[in-house]
């Protein structure tokens, strides 16, 4: 059943901030098998002018995901949740994250579209620091498989 | 915030050093843990087979993580890049034995913007011979 589009436009409240922490970095940029010394050595970043370690730069995907979750469980949107892939993934970054950040994120519906019998919604996840400066904007589209029939 | 390329260094058509990322079981489990996605596709075989899916698959983000290696290696500094974005086309496939699966990645410069001084990167990414990404490109700022 296609999605309600009146839902379009619709903003979430900005979640509770979340805290970057230098273990969680490296933990990440380790992960992902980067040696890069700007995710882990605060003089390697600060040699290249940042105040502290940096994130990778998908790293913020965990904390702008797990705020599209308010709206992908939103139970008034209706959204098949088991059926979900990711579509697409954006990121526009102001800076990038770094070590000490509280992040909060406000997700928007973008659009909501029907292709061919799926859901495809896209998110728009808008990042801030804790004095209110703009990080990171992710935009994620994610699809809904249509059901098979019964 | 200062990138080791020199903008007036690169022309459209450059291209960064293509590298090779291994994924294995083992890589997606610590993923998992580090990123918070804990969906059974990427540690379950019985679980991905049951959805449809060939054998456990690599996190899509994982994939997008390890292509913008390509570019942020070559940049020198992460915060170059000032955008990125990847279309998800055709899962990684990471079988249960001691290779696992291999991402290649490539790029080039594909345009530039002289008044922003940046380039516009386009990225490749593939596993056993399938491009695993669409729609692949990062804009970086250079020195």
């Amino acid at each position: 059943m296609a999605l309600d589009q009146s839902f379009v436009g619709r903003t979430y409240p900005a979640t509770d901030p979340y805290e970057v922490g230098r273990e969680k970095i490296r933990e990440f940029a380790e992960a992902v098998g980067d040696a890069n010394p700007v995710y882990r050595d605060p003089e390697a970043a600060k040699a290249l002018g940042h105040s502290d370690v940096i994130a990778p730069p998908t790293f913020v995907f965990a904390i702008t995901f797990k705020a599209a979750g308010q709206v992908i469980q939103d139970p008034q949107l209706g959204l098949d949740y088991d059926r979900v892939v990711h579509g697409d993934q954006k990121f526009a970054y102001t800076r990038p994250v770094r070590a000490g950040d509280r992040l909060s994120v406000t997700s928007t519906i973008e659009s909501i579209k029907s292709l061919a019998g799926n859901d495809v919604l896209s998110v728009r996840g808008e990042v801030h620091d804790e004095s209110g400066e703009h990080v990171v904007t992710a935009h994620t589209m994610l699809v809904a498989r249509a059901a098979e029939e019964a | 915030m200062t990138a080791r390329i020199s903008y007036d260094e690169v022309a459209v058509g450059t291209e960064l050093p293509a590298q090779s990322f291994p994924v294995t079981r083992a890589t997606l489990v610590q993923y998992a843990g580090a990123s918070g996605d804990f969906n059974p596709i990427h540690w379950n075989e019985k679980f991905a087979k049951e959805v449809g899916l060939p054998d456990v698959i690599a996190h899509g983000m994982f994939t997008m993580a390890e292509a913008i290696r390509v570019v942020t290696d070559w940049a020198g500094d992460p915060a170059s890049v000032v955008e990125y974005g990847v279309r998800f086309t055709k899962p990684v496939v990471v079988p249960n034995d001691d290779q696992g699966a291999v991402i290649e990645v490539s790029a080039k410069v594909a345009a530039k913007d002289d008044e922003a001084r940046t380039v516009r990167v386009d990225l490749v990414a593939k596993s056993d011979g399938q491009k695993v990404l669409g729609m692949s490109r990062a804009t970086v700022r250079l020195a």
